[in-house]
């Protein structure tokens, strides 16, 4: 057993910090119905979702073999490419959890590795194939394959308790949605922690036995399972309460009957799709079970102005990393000073993304709030407008939403102001 | 590039029936389990109840069965 670099720590301290926007980044995927119905209190729930996520890191002993399941040639991977594309991860998680929009961890991860192996090796060290089978597909099936599921089990549900009124049996059967939807929510955050945490034990592991220090084939030691279970609970226990907005509130308005579909959609699709040797994304099942519920009730609607966001966040997650990950690779090649240029400027870009996000902060005291603060970050001419335009007396909010009428309530003026920072 | 489209397929199959039929069976189980709410409130009559009874309970037990197998997925 050789002595751990100076770069090798570098790396291993890099994987467990994506491991940590890893799990605040997916809080979402398993709480945010939850929350924006009112079945569990904020905190409740991420810490449910935190304490599910360490126990599912210690759930399975089959450890990733790989980083990216065959889409990057990974014999002779240097320590340096594996920093670069956490690099790129890292950033691109930050950058949409900025704005509030869930997108893959895991093809953010694909991506940075893509761009840092290019970088290194040139474009020979892709698997063109795999990315269009591992990525592309999966990103078209994965919230058709959830959202149709959601869609049939929401009409199914308000069928069976259309004759329901008396108020008493109202009172029970809503009782009975909270339950089944917690118990849905918690096979998620079980899933995600045994699926991401692995990942980052993987990382590690690679890059310990590409830095000598473990043999090929060993397994995880201990204490790199400790720390990325512990890594991944505690960003999902701080939670990416941005995101949680967007789709617990921002896609479609959800019923206790549809939060509790659309989870149990969820689930299904993340577990079967895993154990039929077909991986989907679970944001990607998430968000589509979401929308799937939001059009399965009558009279629901899904904003499609936020779901097209998402949906271009999806698309430019692989690139925008990749691009983040050769640029990091470019500066690592260099040497040590390319190396400590690229720290820093994680360190400084994570910081600045971090100062920004305290402009608007969203937490668990406001993230049911309704859509139009959550719309402003990223909405330029939004946010010009709201400046600009004065308030028609009466329904401020309406024109920031092209998809609904906002109601017109107090909650919305109060935040006005803020937009015209 | 090679698709495994009968793998996709039985994702796409496998997770629409299951969602479903779990949703179905669930819901089936709390509208049961509401008309003993609906009872005590002066409804139904004792035996109507505890047929109701049971059939949530059965409901509910397939639902936990489905949801052991999905940990047991996990742990496998």
């Amino acid at each position: 057993m050789e002595h751990i670099t100076l770069l090798l720590a570098i790396v291993v301290v890099t994987a467990l910090v994506f491991d940590f926007t890893n799990g605040f980044h997916d809080t979402a995927n398993a709480m945010a119905t939850t929350i924006s119905t009112g079945a569990l209190k904020p905190k409740t729930a991420v810490a449910m979702s935190a304490v599910l996520n360490l126990i599912g890191a210690f759930l399975s002993v089959e450890v990733a073999k790989t980083i990216s399941g065959g889409i990057v040639n990974e014999n002779g991977l240097r320590t340096e490419v594996i920093f670069a594309a956490l690099v790129g991860a890292i950033l691109w998680n930050l950058l949409t959890w900025l704005v509030g929009l869930p997108s893959s961890s895991s093809h953010a991860l694909f991506g940075g590795l893509i761009g840092a192996a290019v970088m290194s090796a040139g474009w020979s060290s892709i698997n063109g194939g795999t990315v269009v089978t591992k990525v592309l597909l999966p990103a078209i099936a994965a919230p058709l394959v959830a959202g149709l599921a959601a869609m049939l089990a929401t009409k199914l549900t308000y069928r069976i308790n259309r004759n329901v009124t008396d108020p008493n049996q109202l009172k029970s059967t809503a009782k009975g949605y909270r339950a089944g939807q917690i118990a849905s929510a918690g096979l998620v955050s079980l899933a995600h922690g045994t699926n991401d945490a692995q990942k980052t034990m993987g990382i590690i592991t690679l890059a310990l036995v590409t830095g000598g220090v473990l043999a090929p084939g060993s397994n995880p030691p201990m204490w790199v399972i400790v720390s990325a279970g512990v890594a991944i609970a505690l960003g999902t226990y701080l939670g990416g309460w941005r995101i949680i907005r967007t789709m617990g509130k921002g896609l479609t308005d959800l019923q206790p009957p549809q939060g509790f579909a659309a989870q149990t959609s969820a689930a299904t699709v993340i577990l079967a799709s895993s154990h039929l040797g077909f991986s989907l994304s679970t944001t990607q099942s998430c968000s589509g079970a979401v929308m799937g519920a939001g059009l399965g009730r009558k009279g629901g609607v899904v904003r499609w102005s936020t779901a097209t966001r998402m949906f271009i966040a999806w698309g430019l997650t692989l690139p925008a990393a990749g691009l983040v990950g050769a640029g990091a690779e470019f500066l690592t090649k260099q040497g040590p000073w390319g190396i400590t240029a690229t720290a820093i400027l994680l360190v400084g870009g994570s910081f600045a993304i971090w100062v920004a996000s305290r402009r608007q902060p969203v937490d668990h005291t406001n993230v049911n709030d309704t859509e139009d603060t959550a719309d402003e970050p990223q909405g330029v001419v939004t946010t010009a407008m709201a400046a600009v335009a004065v308030p028609p007396i009466g329904g401020p909010a309406a024109d920031l939403s092209t998809t609904i009428p906002a109601p017109a309530s107090a909650p919305d003026d109060t935040t006005r102001p803020a937009a015209t920072v | 590039m090679k698709i495994d489209w009968a793998a996709l397929a039985s994702v796409f199959g496998v997770s629409l029936v299951v969602t479903v039929a779990l949703v179905g069976v669930f819901t089936l189980g709390i509208v049961a389990l509401s008309k003993l709410s609906a009872t005590a409130a002066g409804g139904a009559s004792g035996g109507s109840a505890a047929l109701a009874r049971t059939g949530a309970y059965a409901c509910f037990a397939a639902c936990v069965a489905a949801v052991a197998y999905g940990i047991y997925l996990i742990v496998a």
